[in-house]
């Protein structure tokens, strides 16, 4: 009760501090999301369509890839950017961007094993079709990413929600530097820490419900421009 | 309205992508430990500096032997820990340079506050014989802190071989001081712990601070300059200003100015 009460108070108050927290998170978890669409759904498709030496052994991994520990996706990418590694001159280390990076780098297998799911269903499906319309490779790739367009936004919610959700990855990259790389997760973490267990929980209640209410948000979309375009 | 929200997605999408490059000389990043950030005092502390010199103070808060793995590696600019053997050790290495002394303040065993091994009073050395003979559970930071090295050199000193001795009573987190905190409050155990997190921390259940003011108990905190020598991208001026405002008489009154709850948390003792 108390923590509901917090979480009310949090909201009411619209502590800037707390704004900007939230859009921080978002912004990083959109980017991280849409950076990582841009390989992992031309590579899902790629996968379903095309026939080539390699394909199954890349399809385990990547699906394997969808359990990648966000812990280990961040030591990984702190040693890329750290000053010492191959990327430190960038000086990008403890920066949103290194968030994003990170972030992407864990959300690109799920994105690309759910997409080579939706889009091999439809292939199957469409398969004679587009053959008889003498359709490249690379032409029923497109067409059948459009198609599944939909269901594919679907998929891009899931890789939204597992980058909102994990704190590993942008604590190690990010630092938890108050105002600058400080996310709701880190927030969580950092409140947990000082013993305060009932704002930590209130921020939970707030991420949980802008988590909800953004999904509620793009399934209506998604209803609405099926109707339309469908 | 879908204008303006469009600008203010494009402002901080293009902020994300590129504002590591822009202000590059406007902030300097600190290791630092959790207790300085968990206790609060940089909440108060840092914006006294960024207000007078106008650079930002970017903290990462870690345990002390990660704050100093993060400085080896060239990705901060100063550390500010309290562990003066690894200080030490990490000059030697030639990684920093600059050392000064800026604080103190004391280590505290807290524990249940029934005291089931009856360790409550001023020797630290005498309670942790209690402890371990008693085998009282006792919870560890476990993460090569300073306060995990003061505790590992405590037992030492008390002439108890914890590698030896510690059994499932022992409790290993490798956690940061309010993890540790938390745990022991679960468990009704004993701990170490800094001054400051144990002031500002809230969850206590039924712990309490059992002893304190042993001359063993002293914590010091030091800061340093990463040697630019070494990195290059160490921001030499704006880290030697932040290390001078530290020790100068303006920071030394902030510090003793940090209060919770009528109680000082740090004590400058900067040599000048």
């Amino acid at each position: 009760m108390d923590t509901l009460s917090a979480a009310l108070d949090l909201v009411a108050s619209g502590d800037a501090k707390l704004v900007s927290i939230v859009l921080l998170s978002l912004t990083v978890s959109l980017s991280a999301v849409i950076v990582a669409a841009l390989f992992a759904l031309p590579l899902g498709a790629l996968l379903a369509v095309g026939r080539f030496p390699g394909r199954s052994i890349l399809t385990v991994i990547i699906n394997g890839f969808m359990g990648l520990p966000a812990v280990v996706v961040g030591l990984m990418v702190y040693l890329l950017l750290s000053r010492a590694g191959p990327l430190g001159p960038f000086g990008l280390l403890f920066t949103p961007t290194a968030m994003v990076f990170a972030q992407a780098i864990l959300v690109a297998p799920l994105l690309a094993a759910l997409t080579r799911q939706t889009v091999d269903d439809a292939w199957r499906e469409y398969q004679e079709q587009l053959a008889s319309l003498g359709a490249g490779a690379a032409q029923a790739t497109a067409t059948l990413l459009w198609d599944t367009r939909f269901s594919l936004f679907t998929v891009l919610l899931a890789g939204f929600g597992r980058a909102i959700a994990e704190v590993g990855a942008v604590m190690i990259v990010g630092g938890n530097i108050d105002g600058v790389t400080r996310v709701m997760t880190t927030t969580i973490a950092l409140e947990t820490s000082k013993g305060d267990l009932p704002l930590a929980l209130a921020l939970g209640l707030i991420l949980v419900t802008l988590v909800l209410s953004l999904n509620a948000l793009a399934f209506a979309t998604r209803a609405w421009a099926q109707r339309k375009f469908g | 309205m879908m204008k303006h929200l469009r600008t203010a997605l494009l402002a901080s999408f293009s902020l994300i992508l590129f504002g590591a490059a822009q202000a590059a000389e406007s902030f300097i990043t600190v290791a630092s430990t959790t207790s300085t950030e968990q206790s609060g005092l940089f909440g108060y502390l840092l914006p006294a500096f960024e207000k007078q010199s106008g650079i930002a103070v970017r903290v990462v808060a870690l345990g002390t032997g990660q704050a100093l793995d993060v400085a080896r590696r060239g990705d901060a600019d100063v550390v500010f820990v309290h562990d003066p053997v690894a200080e030490q050790k990490f000059l030697d290495e030639g990684h920093g340079v600059e050392r000064q002394e800026v604080m103190y303040n004391d280590f505290v065993l807290i524990g249940p506050l029934d005291d089931p091994a009856h360790v409550g009073g001023k020797d630290i050395l005498l309670a942790l014989r209690k402890i371990a003979a008693d085998k009282a559970a006792f919870v560890s930071r476990g993460d090569r802190s300073g306060t995990h090295a003061a505790e590992l050199r405590l037992w030492t000193v008390a002439g108890i071989d914890i590698e030896r001795v510690k059994g499932s009573w022992y409790r290993d987190t490798g956690s940061g001081m309010g993890p540790a905190l938390n745990t022991a409050a679960a468990m009704n155990a004993y701990l170490i712990s800094d001054r400051g997190t144990w002031l500002n921390f809230k969850n206590r259940q039924n712990l309490g601070l059992l002893v304190a003011g042993d001359s063993q108990l002293f914590n010091q905190y030091g800061v340093m300059l990463v040697n630019p020598a070494r990195h290059a991208s160490v921001k030499r001026e704006a880290g030697q200003k932040f290390i001078a405002w530290l020790v100068s008489r303006a920071g030394q009154n902030v510090i003793a100015e940090y209060k919770i709850g009528g109680e000082q948390l740090f004590f400058p003792n900067a040599k000048k």
